[in-house]
């Protein structure tokens, strides 16, 4: 047992290797949960424990998956556990599952997960998998969390529906940033997450793609022949 | 070794069986567990709109309290029997899909946009305790900004005084148009009145109702930030008060007492 590798394989992907702020995996559903902190968190929950035993799953059968179905073995693994989730949410916590509706499912499509199986659980043991799952998990939980207590504090001036900051149409004082509420806005929080992790870790700043060549005009204009 | 038909056919075969035992297994084991919560969430909703909720008691001892009748929306008659059907299993939105339980709606006149109504429905009577009408519960519907708004608004028993105004399902935008589930809106809408004369004038206005307001009694605060929404709940009261909605009833209910 290496327990230093298995300890950098949960935390490294909480900031370090961020999935969301560094490989911008899984946009779609920290778009699309984050206006309500406690929809949010159960939200993580599914998607940590859906990461977590794919990858334990996939890891533990990976020397017998042909590698010609490989994607298709991952995904009707990955879409039962998610069906076991969803189903297991409409029996306990209805009226959240109400709310996340479509989204619980829409965990299947999430990138993280299908990333993780294809590039960590097919080569690595089983428990390390499960711990790269969990990391990642947490990781795209953080960044959730975040987002949505923002959007859910300066949005609807409430913390898990409690009243913080009282609103002007409830009598209060602060008047809610209404595009706070809309899934737009954690583009724009998920942007300025970026920001923040890369200049303090300017390791994960990327290259350039291609450089800008310098000025390709004249500042002299006089100086240009200019075809008509 | 591991590329042979046989063996990826093998394999394929092993993770569907494994994965579809799994999943039906955890469908079938939750789904009394579902329907319960299902049935509970809208029953809690009518006790709620009906003001008589109480979250420590038995959902269902306390749903005993409202009677249940099927109401033939032709003819404004109430029915306690309608074609073997279960009351507490009729489901008036399902039979909005067959088209011999329900009819179109014309167009001009479908200003809800919901575009079948059903015959028959299922409304709902609080009684006191000489056994008049305290409250009527009344399921109502329309289309919002994203999705259908299901819901329940319950009336005094002059027929026009609202006493509250529920939703069960919507998609409207958290925080915008989902503040149809803001209690503070939904208070306001206790005493408001429906008709005026014989026309549905309650609407939900743009803005704040003003003090003073002599019409005030027929007017609701907006959602602010959620026009359509609003309109959308304005066109459902005038939709289900209408002739083709209630109105038959209350006339058939007046003409009883």
């Amino acid at each position: 047992m290496n327990l230093k590798r298995h300890r950098e394989v949960v935390l490294n992907p909480l900031i370090k290797e961020n999935p969301i702020t560094l490989q911008i995996l899984g946009i779609c559903s920290a778009l699309a949960v984050t206006n309500n902190l406690s929809v949010t968190l159960v939200m993580c929950v599914a998607v940590i424990s859906v990461i977590s035993f794919s990858n334990l799953f996939i890891s533990l059968i990976r020397n017998y998956i042909p590698s010609s179905i490989r994607i298709i073995v991952q995904m009707t693994i990955i879409a039962s556990l998610v069906i076991v989730v969803d189903e297991l949410l409409k029996a306990y916590d209805y009226e959240t599952s109400k709310k996340l509706s479509v989204f619980v499912g829409l965990i299947i499509t999430n990138c993280i997960v299908m990333g993780r199986a294809e590039a960590f659980a097919m080569k690595e043991k089983p428990l390390l998998s499960f711990l790269d799952g969990l990391g990642n998990g947490i990781g795209y939980s953080i960044i959730l969390i975040a987002v949505a207590t923002i959007r859910e504090l300066f949005g609807a001036g409430t913390l898990f529906g409690y009243e913080i900051l009282p609103l002007i149409s409830n009598g209060g004082w602060y008047m809610g940033n209404n595009l706070l509420l809309l899934p737009p806005s954690s583009f724009i929080i998920i942007g300025l997450f970026i920001w923040l992790i890369r200049s303090v870790k300017t390791e994960q700043v990327e290259e350039d793609d291609f450089e800008l060549s310098e000025h390709s005009t004249s500042p002299d204009l006089t100086k240009r022949e200019i075809n008509v | 070794m591991n590329e042979s038909i046989t063996k990826t056919i093998g394999v394929a075969f092993a993770v569907c069986l494994i994965c579809s035992l799994v999943v039906s297994t955890s469908a079938v084991s939750l789904r009394d567990l579902q329907k319960e919560n299902k049935l509970n969430d809208k029953r809690i909703k009518i006790l709620q709109v009906a003001d008589i909720y109480n979250p420590d008691q038995s959902i269902s001892e306390q749903f005993s309290q409202l009677e249940s009748k099927f109401l033939d929306f032709n003819t404004g008659m109430i029915m306690s029997e309608f074609n073997n059907y279960n009351i507490d299993e009729y489901d008036q939105i399902l039979v909005t899909k067959d088209p011999n339980l329900s009819s179109k709606i014309p167009q001009s006149e479908d200003i809800a946009i919901i575009k079948n109504r059903e015959n028959v429905g299922k409304i709902y009577f609080l009684r006191d305790q000489m056994g008049k009408i305290d409250k009527l519960i009344l399921p109502i519907r329309g289309y919002g900004l994203w999705g259908t708004l299901y819901g329940y608004i319950s009336i005094e028993d002059d027929f026009n005084t609202v006493s509250g105004i529920e939703f069960y399902e919507h998609k409207e935008t958290p925080g915008l148009g989902a503040e149809v589930d803001n209690p503070k809106w939904k208070s306001q809408w206790k005493g408001k009145k429906i008709y005026q004369g014989n026309q549905v004038t309650l609407e939900v206005i743009k803005g704040k109702v003003e003090k003073g307001d002599k019409e005030a009694v027929y007017k609701v605060d907006g959602l602010s930030g959620a026009t359509i929404t609003s309109r959308g709940v304005t066109n459902m009261v005038a939709y289900w008060f209408s002739e083709s909605g209630y109105s038959n009833l209350f006339k058939e209910l007046d003409y009883e007492s």
